[in-house]
C-alpha cells in the first residue's frame, strides 16, 4: 500500500468523505509518529457534516467577514479538522505532508494565523466557547445571519469557563450559536465517568438556558436533523443549541475504539496497514 | 521640605469614590471610549459587573448595543472579547487589574496574544490602591506577568490626559493592549496636553541632575511632588521620567538618560521583581550603562490599610519617595544595594498611624 495524502477528485457520499478524512488522520499520525486518534476520529463525522451541509464558507476567501465560523475548542482533534479543510479546498492536501515537522503551519493544535480556514487557535481547553460567544455576539450585531459553531470535548466540560460562557449565551439568547459536544466518553486518565462524571449533561445545559439535542454523532441523518433544527431556531430567534453527540473514540479503527489509552498513541507498521484497510472499507469503496 | 506627613484616621475621600466625581484617570475611561465610539463603529466595551467602579458607565449608557455585560466572569469576558476581535471589533474590556491580568492570564496569553488580536484590557485600581480590600484585590505582579507575553503592549498612564493620548494612539494597534490604571485619586494632572505623551517614549516630567527617578502610573504624581519638594528645599534636583509605555520598553532612551545621571531610583506600585525596575536594569545592562539602580516598590504582599496609608507605609507617597531619593543622592554608588526604604521606615510609619488612630478613633464601642 502506498501512503499518500491526496485531494478528493470526487466524493459523492459523506461516508466516503469521512473515510478519506480518517485515512488522512492516520497518515498525519504516521508523519508525526504520534496521533490524537481517539478524539480526532470521534468528531470526524461531525466535522464532515458541518463542512458539507451547514457552514457557509468560501475556501477562496477564508477570512470573509460574512462567513459562518467554527471554533474547535478541543484543539487536539485538529488533524481531523485539517483533513476536512483540505477536502473543502482551503489548502492543498499535499501541504499536510509537513504536519508537525519543523516550521510547519500544521501543529498538533491549530493556529488560526497559519492555517486558512481555521477560525480560531486552540489548545488550552475551556477557552473555545467564550470565543464562540464573542463571534455569535458580533454576528448578531452585524445582523447578517452568520452562525457560530463550537466543538467541545465532553472531558473539556470540566473546565469552569465553559459554564461561564454557557450561562452568558443562555441569558443572552444567542440563537446563532451551536455548541456540539463530542461525547466520546474518554479523556486521558480513563473514561469521563471514572475521571469526573458530568452526566446528566442534558440537564446541565438545559438549566443554563440551551435547547438540548442528543444524537448519535456518527449518524449523518441524525446530525443533519439536529443542525437543521438549530438553523430554524436561529431564524426564529430562539435559544442557543447544544448538540450532545454520542460518539466513539477512535471510531473507524475497531482495535482502539472506545479506549482512553488511545487518546494519543502511535499505530505503525502492520497495525497502520490494517487500520487503513478498515477505514477504506467504511467509505463504501 | 514642604511635604506634610499627616497621619489621618480616614482614607482620602475619593479613594473609593465609585461615582466618578473626581474625574481622574480611570474615572473617565468610559467617556474617552464613548467619544471614540461615536465615530468608530468597531469600538465595543465590556465589563464584569464593575461598570461603575471601573468608570465604563458612560460607554454603557451611550452605546448600549456595543456594550457587553459579562457578569462576574472575567475569563469569559476576555474570551468573548477575543471572539469579537476576530470578527473585526475593537473590544475594550475592563475590570480591576487583579482580575483583568492575573486571574485571566492564560486567556490573555492564548486568545488575545497568541492570536495577536486587537483585544484591549483595562485594569483599574491597580497596585495596592484597593487598600484594605487586601492582596486578593491588589495587582502587584501584573507588569511582571504581562511583560513577558509576546505581542502584548503594556501601558501605564499617569493621568487622564495620558490615558486619552495612549488610548487614541493605540486604537489601530494590530495586537492586544493592556492598560494599567490607578484608582482615579492620584492628584493634579501631570500633563497639560496629549502631545506631551507619545506612545513608546518615556516622558520627562521634571528635568534635573544627579538622581534619575523612573516612575510609572500613579507613582508619577508622587515622584513629581517629591522632586519639587527636594528642589525647593535645596536638597536635590532629580530628574523625573514617566515610563507610560512599559512594553515595548523604551530601553535606549532610559539607558541614555541613566548614563547622564549618577544614580537611578525606580518607583513602582508593584513588586520590585519583574516590574519596571527589572526592565530598567535590563536596559542598562544591555546598553552597557553602569549607573547604580535602586528599586523602590513592594517586596511582599501588602498589609491591610486604607490606600493612602499603604502608600505612606511603603514609602510610595511623595514624602516617602523624597526620603528615598535623598538617600540615593547621598550614597549614589553604595555597594550591594539594600532597600532605601526599609523595615525601620515601615515600622515608624505604622506606629505613627497607630498613634493617630488611638488618639482620633471614632466613638464605636463593641460589646
Amino acid at each position: 500500500m502506498t501512503m499518500s495524502i491526496e485531494s478528493a477528485t470526487a466524493a459523492p457520499t459523506r461516508e466516503e468523505l469521512a473515510a478519506q478524512v480518517r485515512r488522512t488522520v492516520l497518515l498525519e499520525a504516521e508523519i508525526a509518529g504520534s496521533g490524537h486518534y481517539g478524539p480526532s476520529l470521534s468528531c470526524t463525522d461531525l466535522l464532515v457534516a458541518l463542512y458539507t451541509d451547514l457552514l457557509r464558507v468560501d475556501p477562496a476567501d477564508p477570512d470573509a467577514a460574512w462567513r459562518d465560523r467554527l471554533v474547535l475548542s478541543k484543539g487536539h482533534a485538529c488533524s481531523a479538522l485539517y483533513a476536512v479543510l483540505a477536502q473543502r479546498g482551503f489548502f492543498a492536501a499535499d501541504l499536510l505532508r509537513t504536519y508537525t515537522r519543523l516550521g510547519t503551519a500544521f501543529g498538533d493544535h491549530p493556529d488560526m494565523k497559519k492555517v486558512p480556514g481555521v477560525d480560531f487557535s486552540a489548545g488550552a481547553l475551556g477557552h473555545g466557547l467564550s470565543v464562540a460567544v464573542g463571534m455569535a455576539l458580533h454576528a448578531r450585531l452585524r445582523a447578517d445571519g452568520a452562525r457560530t459553531v463550537a466543538i467541545l470535548g465532553d472531558g473539556e466540560l470540566n473546565e469552569g469557563q465553559i459554564w461561564e460562557a454557557a450561562g452568558f449565551a443562555g441569558a443572552n439568547r444567542l440563537s446563532g450559536l451551536v455548541a456540539i459536544v463530542d461525547v466520546n466518553t474518554v479523556c486521558v486518565d480513563g473514561t469521563t465517568r471514572e475521571v469526573l462524571d458530568y452526566e446528566p449533561l442534558g440537564d446541565k445545559w438545559a438549566a443554563f438556558g440551551w435547547e438540548v439535542e442528543r444524537i448519535d454523532g456518527h449518524d449523518f441523518d441524525a446530525i443533519d436533523g439536529a443542525l437543521g433544527r438549530f438553523a430554524q431556531r436561529h431564524s426564529d430567534g430562539g435559544r442557543p443549541t447544544v448538540i450532545l453527540a454520542d460518539t466513539v473514540a477512535g471510531k473507524g479503527v475497531p482495535p482502539i475504539e472506545g479506549m482512553a489509552e488511545w487518546h494519543i498513541g502511535y499505530l505503525g507498521g502492520a497495525d497502520l496497514d490494517a487500520a487503513l484497510l478498515t477505514v477504506a472499507s467504511t467509505g463504501g469503496n | 521640605m514642604t511635604l506634610l506627613r499627616q497621619p489621618t484616621i480616614l482614607q482620602d475621600p475619593v479613594s473609593f469614590d465609585h461615582e466618578g466625581k473626581a474625574g481622574y484617570p480611570s474615572r473617565s475611561i468610559g467617556t474617552i471610549l464613548a467619544d471614540l465610539a461615536d465615530d468608530d463603529p468597531r469600538i465595543m466595551a465590556g465589563s464584569a459587573d464593575l461598570t461603575w467602579s471601573t468608570f465604563l458607565a458612560d460607554f454603557a449608557e451611550r452605546h448600549p448595543d456595543r456594550f457587553v455585560q459579562a457578569g462576574i466572569a472575567e475569563r469569559n469576558m476576555l474570551g468573548i472579547a477575543a471572539g469579537l476581535a476576530s470578527c473585526g471589533a475593537l473590544p475594550y474590556v475592563s475590570t480591576f487589574s487583579a482580575f483583568a491580568s492575573l486571574q485571566s492570564l492564560d486567556v490573555i496569553r492564548n486568545d488575545a496574544a497568541y492570536t495577536n488580536l486587537p483585544v484591549r484590557i483595562i485594569g483599574t485600581h491597580t497596585g495596592v490602591s484597593m487598600g484594605y480590600f487586601g492582596s486578593s484585590h491588589h495587582a502587584i505582579e501584573d507588569i511582571g506577568a504581562l511583560r513577558s507575553i509576546p505581542n502584548l503592549t503594556v501601558l501605564s498612564p499617569a493621568d487622564h490626559t495620558a490615558t486619552e493620548a495612549l488610548v487614541r494612539a493605540t486604537v489601530d494597534a494590530s495586537g492586544p493592549v493592556y492598560l494599567r490604571l490607578g484608582r482615579g485619586a492620584s492628584g493634579p494632572d501631570v500633563y497639560e496636553s496629549q502631545g506631551e505623551v507619545v506612545f513608546g517614549e518615556a516622558a520627562t516630567v521634571r528635568r534635573g541632575s544627579g538622581v534619575l527617578v523612573v516612575a510609572t502610573g500613579i507613582t508619577v504624581h508622587a515622584a513629581r511632588d517629591a522632586a519639587d519638594a527636594l528642589r525647593a528645599a535645596h536638597i536635590a534636583e532629580p530628574t523625573v521620567v514617566d515610563v507610560h509605555t512599559i512594553r515595548p520598553f523604551p530601553a535606549e532612551q532610559i539607558a541614555a538618560l541613566a548614563a547622564a545621571h549618577e544614580v537611578v531610583v525606580v518607583v513602582e506600585d508593584h513588586m520590585v521583581d519583574g516590574g519596571l525596575g527589572t526592565s530598567v536594569i535590563t536596559a542598562l545592562s544591555e546598553h552597557g550603562v553602569a549607573v547604580p539602580v535602586h528599586r523602590h516598590g513592594l517586596r511582599d504582599f501588602a498589609i491591610f490599610g486604607p490606600p493612602t496609608h499603604l502608600y505612606r507605609y511603603y514609602g510610595l507617597d511623595a514624602a516617602g519617595i523624597a526620603v528615598v531619593v535623598e538617600r540615593a543622592a547621598q550614597h549614589p554608588s553604595a555597594g550591594p544595594r539594600v532597600p532605601l526604604w526599609g523595615e525601620a521606615d515601615m515600622r515608624r510609619e505604622l506606629e505613627a498611624q497607630q498613634e493617630a488612630d488611638r488618639v482620633r478613633k471614632p466613638e464605636v464601642v463593641f460589646e
